[in-house]
């Protein structure tokens, strides 16, 4: 009484499908820590030949004669970054607000995939955009006020991240507020408050790490975004001292740079040691982030 | 014997096509302790949701009909929605502490209708805790979260919360439910103390609840309103054939 040929076959498949997804999986959970140690491994030479702190605070940067400070380009990623928060967040957070909590179903319902969208344009499509319309924009507003600048600089380049990442901070936000029991805007709402003074004193007070959370996560995708600010940000090396003045950012100087000069000695392990904070700093504000969200809904639940 | 305080004129309610409540008119007698019985899913939240406009928050919600309340129609286009609010303290099934600590939470009604002198919020806090009977378990920790106190607690302060803003009615909606039989009694000992200021409403499924509390009973089934009366003379006579069956046990 033995199985059948089929049946045989058939269970063979299913042991070796199961097998198969489970490497699969186990592989994609490696590749973040993989990629890491990789970076790290290339980046010992420069960090035996400088100390870690000239590295990340001088503003040298001149690899022919060996000299590698990161301080303009940290700085370029800064600004763009700070700049992209300062122009994103309150609008984010309105809209967010007023899809959770005010809209009827049919704007809810219409506008909310079309935020949403905005996540899925390549960000090189925001990069022609950047250089076509904000560019010139800035360029012609900044002389206005008797400013002169190319127009390729950090502002220019907040607004374009600033754009790429509204659907992050808005989504999130939304989710968060709606999470936000029924039951205790009632009770604000009993108690004779309008329905700004219940968000406000509320709703936002019980969703504020969560909404929070939402933020770093924008913040995080704004500081690793590189083409779309590769091509409007100016590119020049030095910090950058005002909105108006171009910026290098970290993302931009590996993506222009790495595979260029790769005879200078030192310099492929300098760019894997930009790498390696890139990584660093996206992947501890995104770990945070993660972390606040699952607490906070827990709490919620 | 009492003024009417509420009164409600062919009252439907829609969340959908058909009705969830259908011509309810009824008159409430003030300063009492008004039952509203009846199976779950039959219009009970839905009937006391609509006595402070709060059906109106779900999606989709419609409202046909008069609600006067001190002879002023609340769902007339004129009416303002927060100072009908602020006549009625809401109590929900589950206490919802709002989340700030013991003292904010009784402040939070006076303060949003713009009392900041801190020397009366004292006061009121004081006395509204005291009302309810909070005060000497909670006295020393007015700075702590809310949720951190027991849910009987955590009922008691929710009442307190609503009293400080001053309202004339109370709304409850199975407010027992939630808790153990102790704090239970709380509640309700509260609910006998307080009917001497104030019209309370209280939605029940507990039917001794009902016998133990109430002045009144409106008996709801199916989204109509049966039959309502004097709580004696429904729980001893009552005249529909549903409202019999429920009293006895035969339906719930």
């Amino acid at each position: 009484m033995g199985l059948s040929n089929r049946t045989k076959r058939s269970l063979l498949y299913d042991r070796a499908a199961a097998g198969l997804m489970g490497v699969m999986t186990r592989f994609s959970g490696l590749i973040v820590v993989v990629i890491a140690a990789g970076l790290f491994w290339k980046s010992v030479p420069i960090l035996k030949n400088q100390s870690l702190f000239s590295l990340l605070f001088s503003s040298e940067w001149y690899p022919l004669r060996g000299q590698f400070g990161f301080l303009p380009f940290i700085m370029g990623s800064l600004w763009v970054t700070g700049t992209a928060m300062i122009l994103a967040v309150p609008p984010c957070l309105l809209t967010a607000i007023y899809l959770a909590e005010y809209a009827p179903r049919g704007i809810r319902e219409g506008v909310r995939p079309l935020i949403d969208l905005l996540a899925g344009i390549p960000s090189v499509i925001y990069g022609v955009w950047g250089v076509l319309v904000v560019v010139p924009w800035v360029k012609r507003a900044a002389g206005w006020f008797g400013y002169s600048t190319s127009g390729y600089c950090v502002l220019s380049a907040g607004i374009v991240l600033a754009v790429m990442i509204f659907p992050v901070i808005i989504h999130m936000t939304v989710e968060i507020v709606r999470a936000v029991p029924q039951e205790i805007r009632e009770a604000s709402l009993s108690l004779g408050a309008t329905q700004w003074q219940t968000i406000k004193k509320v709703v936002l007070r019980k969703a504020f790490g969560g909404v929070l959370a939402a933020i770093v996560l924008g913040l995080s995708r704004a500081f690793g975004e590189t083409m779309a600010v590769l091509m409007v940000a100016g590119n020049a090396v030095r910090s950058p001292a005002g909105f108006l003045d171009p910026a290098y950012p970290l993302p931009a100087l590996i993506a222009n740079n790495y595979g260029e000069m790769m005879s200078i000695p030192l310099y492929d392990s300098a760019m894997m040691l930009a790498c390696l904070i890139l990584l660093g700093v996206v992947l501890v504000f995104n770990i945070l982030a993660k972390l606040v969200l699952i607490r906070i809904q827990k709490e919620i639940q | 014997m009492n003024q009417p305080h509420i009164c409600v004129e062919n009252l439907n309610v829609y969340y959908g096509p058909d009705p969830s409540l259908r011509d309810v008119s009824i008159t409430l007698p003030g300063r009492q302790i008004i039952a509203v019985i009846g199976p779950s899913g039959c219009g009970k939240t839905t009937f006391l949701k609509s006595l402070n406009r709060m059906v109106e928050l779900a999606e989709g919600a419609r409202v046909t009909g008069r609600v006067l309340v001190d002879g002023e129609d609340i769902y007339s286009p004129t009416a303002e929605v927060t100072a009908i609010r602020k006549k009625m303290g809401l109590l929900s099934q589950t206490p919802r502490p709002l989340p700030m600590s013991i003292y904010e939470n009784v402040a939070y009604g006076p303060r949003i209708h713009g009392l900041n002198d801190r020397r009366k919020l004292d006061e009121i806090v004081e006395f509204r805790l005291r009302q309810v009977g909070l005060w000497e378990e909670v006295k020393d920790r007015l700075g702590q979260p809310a949720s951190r106190i027991s849910i009987g607690q955590q009922q008691r302060l929710c009442l307190a919360r609503g009293l400080a803003v001053e309202p004339e009615i109370i709304l409850a909606d199975e407010p027992t439910s939630a808790l153990d039989p102790m704090s239970s009694r709380r509640i309700e000992e509260c609910f006998l103390e307080l009917k001497k200021d104030y019209t309370i409403v209280i939605v029940t499924h507990i039917l001794r609840q009902a016998r133990r509390l109430a002045d009144y009973a409106a008996f709801f089934y199916c989204g109509r309103l049966v039959e309502h009366g004097p709580a004696a003379r429904m729980f001893e006579n009552p005249t529909q054939r549903e409202t019999i069956e429920y009293v006895k046990g035969i339906i719930s």
